[in-house]
């Protein structure tokens, strides 16, 4: 039996329909048709999906639908700035060489925003501890990690 | 997806009730686990009782020890300065599961509740003495946790019962302790061997440790060392094990041989091989029996150096 529900999505109110058994995932991508969340394994190892979710980083395919009624939703349509301008960290990616196929590259994103807003100055262990559970298959985390760094005010400029 | 019906009671008297009247239900907490189980249709529910949105759930209180809700997630321990400081096993064990998105919403209660040999919160609550407090629809009850666990993903819950949340006793300044988690890759990976010891220290007159500069160098062996003449005394000690048995477990006879002794690393080294021999590792794909027996004993004598540097040196904790 299908449920409205609200919850604010990247900053602006949002009434959807739902099934009670999909999962936030499946809502931002089949249902909103924002597709900058990807999906990649589907079972909370690889952390392609993740948003942010009153602050905190969350795996998206694991999140049941019904549990994000009233609470704050961020996902990397989110970052850029009503002018178009990218978000710092977005930025840092593409100057460091951080995007390579890109499909690993929004989840990045969203833990390293989730660890920024919480930490302004992340040293290179709180970098990785925050990454450790999304999987890069191509570039092999350094300019990844640089591009935090460089976000965050800590590294290269 | 599964279909199935989601329920967002707000008491656990409400959940408790949903769990009686519905056929075919189940809690869910942070659902890490749930909600894989379900997509990998090894279990289908049709109905799913939320826990995330009980009032007062989430709340870490200070007092007669400790109290952690049901509700708590491994990012809210390792957020918590106090337990970082007297329960510090605890929290080196919730920094280490998962990743960080996982520990955001995965709970201690579920991490319990699943009662895989190798969860790693339960060493350190075995050895931190924790009760498991539990709500059902005959009542409230409260039973430690060494007889909550009754196997291999088996624990002592009635239909309709949940966990409620945890009480762990208040321990001194003279207690330390730690957990250490045995991986083959240091992110995103279930411990090969993980060991949970609590040591506390009987203290003299006058006060222990060392207050010289060496002292924030020097390693705690030296330390144990220069400190042999004052005869520091084991007052009590707990130590567990993951994954060398169906469930965690304590290991006894190594407590038993540590309890009321002088502390030296001798004698750690002793009780390393007694925790190994009692432990019953397996072959599988994550290490090989022999090495697991192997990896108790030197991770239960690091662990117990671990909790006694925690003690001389409190100020390096934090």
């Amino acid at each position: 039996m299908k449920r409205e529900i609200t919850f604010k999505l990247n900053n602006e109110e949002r009434k959807v329909e739902v099934d009670p058994g999909w999962t936030l995932l499946y809502v931002l991508r089949e249902v909103l048709e924002l597709t900058g969340t990807k999906e990649g394994c589907g079972y909370g190892e690889c952390g392609a999906c993740t948003v942010i979710i009153d602050g905190r980083s969350v795996n998206s395919c694991l999140y049941p639908i019904l549990e994000a009624e009233g609470r704050a939703v961020t996902t990397i349509e989110g970052l850029r700035a009503a002018s178009g301008e990218l978000h710092p960290l977005q930025r840092a990616f593409v100057n460091e060489g951080a995007v390579q196929c890109g499909f690993c590259t929004a989840g990045m994103i969203m833990s390293a925003k989730a660890l920024i807003d919480e930490n302004e100055k992340p040293t290179e262990d709180d970098i990785k501890d925050n990454i450790a559970g999304n999987l890069c298959r191509c570039t092999g985390y350094v300019q990844i990690i640089d591009a935090i760094k460089t976000a965050a005010g800590g590294g290269r400029t | 997806m599964t279909r199935f019906e989601y329920h967002k009671p707000h008491t656990i008297k409400e959940a408790i009730g949903l769990m009686e009247s519905l056929e075919n239900a189940k809690f869910i907490a942070g659902g890490t686990d749930v909600m894989v189980l379900i997509k990998r249709k090894k279990i289908a529910p049709a109905h799913l009782i939320s826990l995330r949105n009980i009032n007062d759930f989430s709340s870490i209180d200070i007092g007669d020890g400790l109290q952690i809700g049901g509700g708590v997630t491994h990012s809210d321990i390792v957020a918590n300065e106090f337990i970082q400081k007297r329960y510090s096993a605890l929290t080196d064990a919730a920094g280490k599961v998962g990743s960080r998105q996982i520990r955001n919403v995965a709970t201690v209660s579920g991490n319990i509740c699943n009662a895989a040999p190798s969860a790693d919160t339960a060493c350190p609550l075995l050895v931190l003495d924790a009760d498991v407090k539990i709500a059902g629809p005959k009542g409230e009850r409260q039973i430690p946790l060494d007889d909550f666990f009754l196997g291999a993903g088996r624990v002592d819950l009635g239909p309709g019962e949940v966990v409620t949340g945890f009480h762990l006793p208040p321990f001194g300044l003279n207690t330390g302790s730690a957990y250490i988690k045995h991986t083959r890759r240091q992110a995103m990976d279930l411990p090969m061997v993980g060991i949970a010891v609590r040591v506390t220290i009987r203290i003299g007159g006058s006060e222990i440790g060392c207050k010289d500069a060496f002292c924030t160098i020097d390693s705690i062996s030296n330390i144990l060392r220069r400190l042999e003449d004052e005869e520091l005394r084991c007052e009590d000690v707990r130590i567990a094990m993951g994954v060398v048995a169906p469930r965690p477990v304590r290991t006894r006879k190594a407590e038993a041989a540590l309890r009321g002794k002088v502390i030296s690393e001798a004698l750690f080294e002793e009780i390393a091989e007694i925790a190994a021999a009692e432990a019953q590792p397996r072959d599988s794909i994550r290490g090989e029996a022999w090495y697991r027996r192997e990896m108790v004993k030197v991770l239960t004598k690091r662990a117990i150096l671990i909790s006694v540097d925690r003690v001389l040196r409190p100020d390096d904790m934090i």
